[in-house]
This record gives C-alpha cells, structure tokens and sequence, in this order.
C-alpha cells in the first residue's frame, strides 16, 4: 500500500517575509496564516479535524498544537509537532494522508512560521541551546558558527572530491535570485551575478554571504484533506502521489560520507509510490538553507549522478523560463526563511505551480512537482512528489 | 607531544567547555594525559566515537579503552570568519575540521599553528594537546612533517 492520492493539499495560507517582527506574535502569525489556508481550501474551522505544528526555532513552548487549535477554535482528533527542522513541512504532507487514509480524520491543518528578530535570533536570548546534547561536548567547544559551518564543510569537501567549483555553487544563488524578481513577496529581488556572489564576502569557507539564508518573520500553512472534501477548495486538488523519507545524525563526525545526503533514500521512495521518472519532473521545489544544500539535493534526488552537480546547475536554466524551473518563488536564499515555514514555503510554492495560480514565474503546463525538506546539517530529509489531474 | 597552551594569557575561558559524563571521562582523562584514547568493542573490534555506554556496531557493552597515534588527516574542514559566539571572536577567521584519525574515528576539532589559507582536504595531521583550562584538555591538530 502507497498514499498515492489518499489525500490532497487544497489550500495554503502564507505570510510575506519580513526582516523583523514588526509586533507579530508567532501564535497571531500561526492564526493568520492558518485562516487563510481553511478559506482557501473552501472549508470553515469546524471542518479541521487534524492539526500539525512545525515548532518555531527560537520560540521554546510546550503543547503548541493545543495553544492553536484552542486560538482557532478547533478541536482536532489528530495533533502533533513534526520537529524535523526544514524537512517538517514537507514531513507534515504524508503524515496528514496517513492520518487520513487510516481514517482518523478528514483535513489536516499544517501549519509552520514564527516571529524572529534577526537581531536577537544569534544571540543567547534568540536562541537556547541544548545542554545535553554531545553536540555540546564533542563540536561546541571547536566553535562552530551555528549550522552555517556545517554546510561549510560539506562544501569543501564537494568541492575537493568532485572538483565542484565557487562559480557552480554561485549559480544556484543567481537563477534563484532571477526567480525572487518575479515574486513581489520575495525578501531579496534584486539581480544578482556569479560575481556578485563570489564578491560577496566568505563566512565558512567556502560559502559566501549571499549563498546562506537569511531568518526572518513570516508564516505559512497549507490543508491536506480527504478525496470528498477536495472539491471544496476552488483550485485544482493537489496530490500527494509519493513520499519517503529519511534521517541520520546532525554530527558530521558522525555522518560517514558527508557529501551523500539522506535524500538518496528518501526521493527513490517518492519517485517508486508516485511511479514517475524525473523526465515527469515540471519543477522541482527543494530546501536550499546554502547553495550546497541544493547541489547536494540534485545529486542525490537523481536529477544527475553523484558529484555532477556542478556542472549539472551550469548547463541547466534554473530559472521559471527555463529548462528545470527550480526553486520559482525564489527559494530561501531569496525569499526569506521565516524558521520552518522556510521550508514549507517549497511545498505552497509547489502548490501554486500545480494549481497555476504563479502569475508572472507560472511555470507553463505544470503537472507534477518534486519537493523535499532538509532539517539539520542535511540531517533530516522529506521527498514528495505531487500532482494535479 | 608536548601539551600546549594557547590560552595561557587568558585571564578567564569563556568559550564553551565540554562537561564530562561518566562514560567520556576517559576520553578526556586520556587528553589530559597527553593520549587520544576512544572506545574499541572487544566482541567486534569497531571503534565506538564518540563515547557511550554500548557498541553502535553490535551493541555489545563490553568497550575497552585503547589508546590510538594521534596521527590523521583532515576529512574536510571551514575557515569560520564570523563569530556567532562571540568568546571565538579573537580567534578569527579560524579552522573548524573533521579529522579522520588513522585508526578510523572521526573527530570535530581545529587545525592549528598554520595559516588558514595552508589548509587542505586530505592534509595530514598530528594530534595537538591544548590545556584550555586546569579540568579540561582539548584534542587540537597542527599539520605533520
């Protein structure tokens, strides 16, 4: 048995980034966003039997889905946190349709965002961090600089082991960014170059500035609900036709080849319940915290072989006009990463296309979409494929 | 292998301190004294790091502690140029690495008294002893020969 088609995303709520808070509340955010999504999906609250929280980053409460669902006025038969750091959203989907498909409930509110304050998000009050870990033992005491040099080192050794160059990992950035001009919400919309990037200044080798995500505020939900409730929503039902998933260690010391992510587990799932080939690919929608993340993503996705994804990005046209429409709505790197609604906003994104409803970047005659959610140092790892008709 | 110091000068340290459990504290014992010392399974011989009460192999809890060369390369590392924790702020930019010792465990560490643009993938490196504290003694890497 597969959760093809058992359930489909019907509606999706989202937030424009912004760089501060500007007095929201993550919970206010939460509210927003989560009416919008219902009205969207053509229900009323009442209809919402399921409630999945992506927990904000900075914010450390317990019982979140309790705190929403009493805000929305719901009372869900199925709640949970799906803590899988930027794969939780796209985690969120198949978890929804197997909550569905086993009959506990009929539409599944998922829903991710936070109010965060780039000037406190570094600092001790911004963030707390787990004592007890052995990540406080055993790497802590190197200084790490947060997750960025994480990435940093799986870039360097890409790099020394596949002959991936700075130019190649810039053009991620770059397409990324011409997609981010097209979308009026986007945080970053103004073109940027190969050179720009690699002029920008390096903060873990062999990362620049402008290859690493900037946090913000914002928000984003979306309603995966039964076959029967699908026609309520006035857009096209968007389908859950594959999903895998896959998870390792956030140590790198630990991780065994670093440059091979969890994803070569989880989107061969994707790929073998939904039954399509990645020539079937309209536009792929992938986490991408750093430029690495979606070379790395690429390669192991299967779009091209392991350690081609250099070459691979420069001969392909990134872009909504191009010939692998990726990351449309400008990815992180452009957008915005408002904490996990960052990567959910690679599952709305998708939805959008899907019902074509992109307006200037709408991707021509996009029928199905690859998606996946990273959490971690490439840790964590959700691959969906999605699609409509 | 002499134990260095490189924060001799320093009044107080303030950058993160690892807090030895029960079951680490050889580990950092054997640092103190000058030795990498990890956990190797004595029903299948794998190398268990970093320590814990069981073989992640087969998960057996019969772990002797066994002493290794000190001798490795760098797997892969970053030169961090931003402190996000403001007590590494004088040691910009610095390296972070992996080293892979020649035993097999893999280590998060620094690779010091070189400059930071010398640093390569693949580099090999010798075990450096920083006393960073009178409790705690850190396994840091210089580039060998």
């Amino acid at each position: 048995m597969t959760l093809k088609r058992a359930a489909a995303i019907t509606g999706i709520g989202e937030m424009r980034p912004r760089k501060s808070a500007e007095g929201l509340s993550t919970l206010g955010i939460w509210a927003d966003v989560s009416r919008q999504a219902i009205l969207d999906a053509g229900l009323e609250a009442k209809d919402v039997d399921g409630v999945l929280i992506g927990p904000p980053i900075t914010e450390m409460v317990a019982m979140w889905p309790t705190h929403l669902s009493e805000y929305l006025g719901i009372r869900p038969r199925y709640a949970n946190v799906v803590d899988l750091g930027g794969a939780s959203a796209a985690g969120m989907v198949w978890r929804a349709a197997a909550a569905i498909e086993a009959g506990l409930c009929r539409a599944v509110l998922c829903v991710t965002g936070e109010a965060s304050d780039v000037e406190t998000f570094y600092t001790p009050r911004g963030r707390r961090p787990a004592q007890q870990l052995p990540g406080r033992e055993f790497d802590a005491p190197f200084g790490p600089m947060g997750v960025n040099s994480g990435y940093g080192l799986i870039a360097m050794r890409h790099m020394a082991q596949y002959g991936t160059t700075g130019a190649q990992l810039a053009k991620v950035a770059v397409d990324q960014r011409t997609n981010a001009g097209a979308n009026p919400d986007a945080l970053f919309r103004d073109p940027l170059t190969v050179e720009d990037v690699l002029a920008s200044p390096l903060i873990v080798d062999p990362l620049h500035l402008y290859e690493i995500v900037r946090p913000c505020t914002g928000g984003a939900a979306f309603l995966v609900v039964a076959p029967e409730l699908a026609k309520a929503s006035g857009h096209a039902p968007v389908w859950l036709l594959g999903a895998g998933e896959s998870v390792r260690g956030t140590m790198l010391s630990q991780a065994g080849d670093i440059t091979t992510s969890p994803i070569a587990v989880s989107a061969p799932l994707a790929f073998e319940h939904a039954g399509v080939s990645h020539a079937d690919i309209d536009l792929v929608s992938v986490y991408d915290c750093y430029t690495i993340t979606v070379l790395v993503t690429l390669e192991d996705a299967g779009f091209c072989a392991k350690g081609l994804g250099g070459p691979f990005v420069e001969e392909h046209d990134l872009t909504y006009r191009g010939d692998l429409p990726l990351n449309t709505h400008g990815g992180q790197l452009s957008f915005g990463q408002p904490g996990l609604a960052g990567g959910m906003s690679h599952v709305t994104e998708a939805v959008r296309q899907l019902q074509g409803r992109a307006g200037e970047r709408q991707v021509a005659g996009c029928e199905v979409a690859f998606v996946n959610g990273n959490g971690g140092i490439m840790s964590e790892q959700a691959s969906l494929v999605l699609g409509v008709g | 292998m002499g134990v260095w110091s490189e924060s001799a000068v320093s009044v107080e340290y303030r950058k993160p301190l690892p807090a030895p459990s029960e079951v680490s504290r050889p580990y950092w014992d054997g640092l103190k004294a000058g030795q990498v010392r990890v956990q190797r399974c004595t029903a299948c011989q794998a190398y268990v790091f970093y320590p814990r009460p069981f073989c992640t192999a087969c998960l057996s809890e019969a772990l002797e502690w066994v002493t290794l060369c000190g001798r490795g390369r760098v797997y892969t590392f970053t030169v961090v140029r931003r402190a996000m924790n403001l007590a590494f702020a004088d040691d910009l930019p610095y390296v972070y690495a992996i080293v892979e010792l020649e035993e097999g465990p893999r280590v998060m560490t620094n690779v010091v008294r070189c400059p930071v643009e010398a640093v390569r993938v693949d580099m090999p490196v010798k075990a450096v002893y920083d006393s960073v504290t009178s409790g705690i003694t850190l396994l840091k890497f210089e580039p060998a020969g």
